[in-house]
């Protein structure tokens, strides 16, 4: 009986979460005279794939659509390179002045972005970069403060006995970084990055502020403007919606595993 | 585990290198945070405290006007303590309804066994995808006319009203968008809870302690650190609130929802005043920092670090 309600409660709510992805994709297939029916039409009496083919050619999204794989791809690798490097220089030694940048280097999660907003914007407009995809990218070289947290928790838990093993027959630092920990941190580097790619993916200040020439643009800056200038088209609008949100989909479907069990347990609970 | 090295070099050579490399080589590894830290943080940091003291236009002539930023804005600026007021409004409110919400549904699927996998997925599905999405995807179920909401509000019998065109709805628009992203939050809890040893609910059962007496007394304080860590994280993003409300209702109707981080936005890149847009900034940032060491020191009273949940980095609290 409690498991009964319990069970209806959750099918409730989270047909609260679901349905407008649902609602969304059903606008992108319905034909014109399904739109404006009411009440609504929750199963559409014809379905238009070609919806999608139109939409996409209404401005140019296969320009957005590489300006952001461009952007994802480049800024991932950068990511997933020096922020193991960065955690595996913080975990596996002792220096002078390690527990204070380690502290500094929590401390600046906190830090909110508006406050750098500015001055990077400054920043990248005195280097030459504004609208470029180089702000969207550079940044990912240097590591960022809660994935090497994360993959730091990661290194910890493998036993210092096998570093010093390999040590032994002779191999270097680096050695023990790229032929021990990288390997074995890969769940770890899984989940940074997929939770890079989508955070990439997403991003809509960044492209919005950085990038002023359509050319430039990425997918999600492109769908906004879209968005902005042909309010009425709503089925088109649907349909870039829907290929905004598979990637990330599909991506997290992949990692789940590691995104549901691993990520939220090793990052926070420290 | 494979641990031969294949062309390894002769192990004197490797000696005295390593005595150099042995100093170097961690900060070589830490390096691209550091040179990250240096120009991405710390620079733009120091850079905007600057440029919060002048009268700093993106091209022309800046001026060092000293606390005058600061002080226009305090005392002459009715725009500031509007934006401000409506983020605090938000923040309020959202901010205990996604613990609280999130809280709920991590106690729900913890208590299931069965399908517990697509319920989870389910109510994280929407912190993957992108604001500009979802920002898309509810602007249709709020619209008036054709919106999903007002139909399911007609099958009861209620007049719809204008979501995004009311001053008094809006807001309540963009928090129940916000809510929708609640996932990530739910995630943190659900794992807080899973790590509650269940030898505490049998010893309690056995004792007779009532289902209600075992949440206050051991549920909420075990996941203190977790409640904490998420009410923290909550404060800074309701104050950095800017996607949803710039994409959704850009600002409006009647400046309804006009937050404090639009405001800096629209002083920076609208009006091209970096200076006052970066005084702006530290207003936030000093905000944020004080609610967040509020909430800390404050949660000394409440939460309980036990041995294996306390952070091993010396972080600031335990």
């Amino acid at each position: 009986m409690r498991k009964t309600l319990l069970y209806s409660a959750l099918i409730l709510l989270s047909a609260l979460f679901i349905a407008p992805f649902y609602w969304t994709f059903m606008t992108a297939i319905k034909s014109t005279a399904d739109l404006y029916q009411f009440p609504p039409v929750f199963w559409p009496s014809e379905w238009h794939w070609e919806n999608f083919a139109a939409a996409w050619n209404k401005q140019p999204f296969g320009t957005y659509l590489t300006n952001s794989l461009i952007v994802v791809v480049f800024s991932t690798i950068g990511q997933l390179i020096s922020s193991s490097l960065v955690a595996y220089g913080f975990a596996r030694f002792r220096f002078p002045g390690r527990d204070p940048l380690f502290i500094v280097l929590l401390a600046t999660m906190m830090i909110p972005w508006d406050v750098k907003m500015i001055p990077l914007y400054m920043e990248f407009n005195m280097l030459g970069w504004i609208n470029t995809l180089k702000p969207l990218i550079v940044p990912a070289y240097f590591a960022d403060a809660f994935f090497v947290f994360l993959l730091r928790q990661y290194i910890m838990t493998v036993p210092m006995e096998i570093d010093e093993a390999a040590r032994m027959d002779g191999a270097n630092a680096f050695d023990i970084y790229w032929r021990i920990h990288l390997p074995l941190m890969m769940p770890a580097l899984v989940l940074v990055g997929t939770f890079h790619f989508m955070n990439a993916w997403n991003d809509y200040l960044g492209p919005l502020i950085f990038l002023n020439d359509q050319s430039k643009y990425t997918l999600t800056l492109g769908l906004s403007m879209f968005k902005g200038l042909h309010e009425v088209d709503v089925t088109s609008i649907a349909a870039i919606t829907v290929i905004l949100c598979l990637p990330p989909l599909a991506l997290f479907f992949v990692a789940q595993r590691y995104i549901m069990d691993g990520a939220v347990g090793s990052s926070v609970k420290g | 585990m494979d641990m031969t090295y294949a062309g390894a070099e002769p192990k004197v050579a490797r000696r005295k290198r390593s005595a150099i490399a042995r100093y170097a080589a961690p900060y070589l590894f830490i390096s691209p945070w550091i040179l990250g830290f240096l120009f991405f943080t710390l620079g733009p940091l120091v850079f905007s405290l600057t440029m919060s003291f002048y009268d700093w236009p993106v091209v022309g002539e800046r001026t060092f006007v000293g606390l005058d930023n600061y002080r226009t804005m305090i005392s002459d600026d009715p725009q500031f303590w509007e934006s401000l007021w409506i983020t605090v409004k938000f923040a309020a409110i959202y901010v205990p309804f996604n613990i609280i919400m999130s809280f709920f549904l991590a106690l729900m699927l913890h208590n299931i066994r069965f399908a517990s996998g697509f319920f989870r997925t389910a109510f994280y599905l929407p912190s993957v995808i992108s604001g500009v999405a979802l920002v898309t995807i509810w602007s249709w179920i709020y619209s008036k006319e054709y919106g999903l909401l007002n139909f399911m509000l007609s099958l009861v019998g209620i007049d719809g009203p204008n979501w995004l065109g009311d001053p008094n709805l809006a807001i309540v628009a963009i928090i129940i968008a916000s809510l929708w992203g609640l996932g990530g939050t739910m995630l943190i809890l659900l794992t807080g809870l899973k790590a509650i040893p269940k030898e505490l609910y049998e010893a309690a059962t056995v004792s007779g302690v009532p289902g209600w007496a075992q949440m206050l007394f051991i549920t909420l304080p075990m996941l203190g650190p977790m409640l904490l860590f998420t009410f923290i994280t909550s404060i800074i993003s309701a104050f950095q609130q800017l996607t949803i409300a710039l994409l959704l209702t850009k600002g409006g109707p009647l400046g309804s929802t006009y937050f404090f981080a639009m405001y800096i936005y629209d002083n920076a890149f609208k009006y091209f005043d970096m200076g006052y847009a970066a005084a702006g900034s530290w207003v936030m940032f000093i905000i944020v920092l004080a609610l967040s060491l509020g909430v800390m020191r404050w949660s000394a009273a409440w939460v309980y670090y036990e041995g294996e949940v306390r952070q091993n980095d010396g972080d600031g609290h335990a």
